[in-house]
């Protein structure tokens, strides 16, 4: 009995790690496509920028009980041959499985407009946040394209290196989506009170600059420039290799509450981390993709325990979701924390400080409370999780 | 078991709190707490709190 793992991320790791501790002995080889064994990326926006880390600073701790798993570095995924159970690998090999785990993550989604074509940077792997340094140690100034988390801890980490900051972004605020307007103004006005200038509700209509972007255009005929310019305007599921098997790829790969994506008598398709699509039962059934911190590690138990227990009975796991989905981002002093869902209430209510300072924020849809966002208040926070995991 | 946290990198985010709420959590002041002395038979949520950490500070010998 084979497993294959693509994707040598931490879903990867928690997977590979949870079918031995399950107790499958079968074999594992997980396919990576950076030369690296999983490590840690939130520091790549943080630490790694501001101070140089190494890889070796940044790797996961493996278990002694995954010490015989077979890893192929350098190598992705192009496309998948369900009938003969194969998955063939730009090298051009071609790796045999019984059971498939999909655990490729995500990449950095790219703005298509005039000069798109120009070299950006964008942050979303090791070598990435090693030329990002290198280039913005010598900037004056910074354009980063979109006013997301990644967008966001950039800015922090530039201006405390001294570097001068432009974000420009289509939201009205900075992180929208996830945290709404009020929370968003309030993380722009702390942005702006160290210097970050915000050209938000922006219609980007080119890169600016000769090979290397060096500024955009915008459709007011306003220019915004700087030496450099980072593009984090979300991510894409990295799916394609799994085309043709009848998969529901629609934004990541759909899957149940054992992370499995095909029926019970088809070949056995799992799929963890960033690139997993389920419902997060605490809260609702609506299946979303959610790339918060802990849930590769929650996903990749989830699933080295239900296909254990599949190949051991021969029954998909019935189990409901029980993730908390938690991030947290660490901007200038401050250090934003979250828990639960927050992108989907329609209200919020400041319980403890204000939205300017240190705070503990309610998320709620229909007086209902979905999320909870603080800043510099992790331990107010604590009673929250539990919360969602007893009163649902 | 010996449990050990550097403190130079944990930023206090309480991960681990929720893993092992015996052996791990948050001061009133918010700074994390732990002991050092833990019995055999918490190995298990204890290196799950140590595959939690943001920061990755825990460690277990």
């Amino acid at each position: 009995m084979k497993v294959l793992i693509v994707g040598a991320g931490l879903a990867g790791l928690r997977t590979a790690e949870s079918l031995r501790g399950a107790g499958f002995a079968g074999e594992i080889t997980i396919v990576g496509e950076e030369p690296h064994f999983p490590y840690n990326r939130p520091p790549l926006s943080k630490d790694a920028l501001a101070n140089g880390l190494t890889i070796a600073d940044l790797e996961f701790k493996r278990r002694e009980s995954i010490a015989d798993v077979k890893w192929i570095f350098n190598d992705s995924a192009l496309s998948t041959n369900y009938a003969e159970r194969s998955v063939l690998l730009e090298s051009g090999r071609l790796e045999s499985f019984d059971l498939l785990v999909a655990a490729t993550g995500i990449r950095p989604r790219e703005l298509n407009v005039p000069g798109a074509e120009k070299s950006k940077f964008s942050l979303r792997n090791f070598t990435e946040a090693q030329e990002l340094r290198a280039s913005m140690l010598g900037a004056q100034k910074l354009v980063i394209v979109g006013a997301g988390f990644i967008g966001c801890e950039i800015a922090a980490t530039a201006r405390k290196l001294g570097i001068n900051v432009a974000v420009v972004a289509a939201d009205p605020e900075p992180m929208f989506r996830p945290l709404g307007a009020e929370f968003g103004r309030a993380m722009r006005e702390r942005h702006e009170a160290k210097g970050v200038k915000f050209h938000m509700n922006a219609k980007i209509t080119g890169y600016l600059g000769g090979d290397k972007a060096t500024g955009v255009a915008l459709d007011t005929g306003e220019e915004v420039n700087g030496d450099l310019v980072i593009e984090a305007i979300g991510s894409l599921p990295n799916t394609e290799w799994l085309a043709g098997g009848g998969l529901d790829l629609h934004d990541g790969v759909l899957v149940d509450s054992s992370m499995r994506a095909t029926p019970a008598d088809e070949v056995s398709v799992y799929a963890v981390g960033d690139v997993a699509r389920y419902s997060f039962d605490l809260f609702d059934s609506t299946p979303r993709r959610i790339e918060h911190w802990n849930l590769p590690t929650e996903t990749g138990r989830r699933a080295g325990k239900s296909i254990t227990h599949f190949l051991n009975t021969g029954e998909v796991l019935a189990e409901p979701v029980n993730f908390v989905p938690s991030f947290w981002s660490d901007q200038y002093e401050d250090n934003v924390q979250s828990f639960g869902i927050p992108g989907i209430a329609d209200s919020i209510n400041v319980v403890d400080g204000e939205l300017a300072g240190d705070c503990v924020v309610e998320y709620l849809r229909d007086g209902k409370v979905v999320g909870v966002v603080g800043v510099n208040t992790s331990a107010k926070l604590a009673p929250y999780r539990k919360n969602f995991q007893e009163s649902n | 078991m010996k449990v050990h946290v550097d403190m130079e990198k944990c930023q206090h985010y309480g991960q681990c709190v929720f893993e092992a709420d015996d052996v791990f959590s948050l001061g009133d002041d918010g700074k994390l707490v732990y002991k050092a002395d833990v019995d055999d038979s918490r190995r298990s949520d204890v290196e799950s709190a140590v595959d939690v950490c943001p920061m990755q500070a825990i460690t277990v010998e």
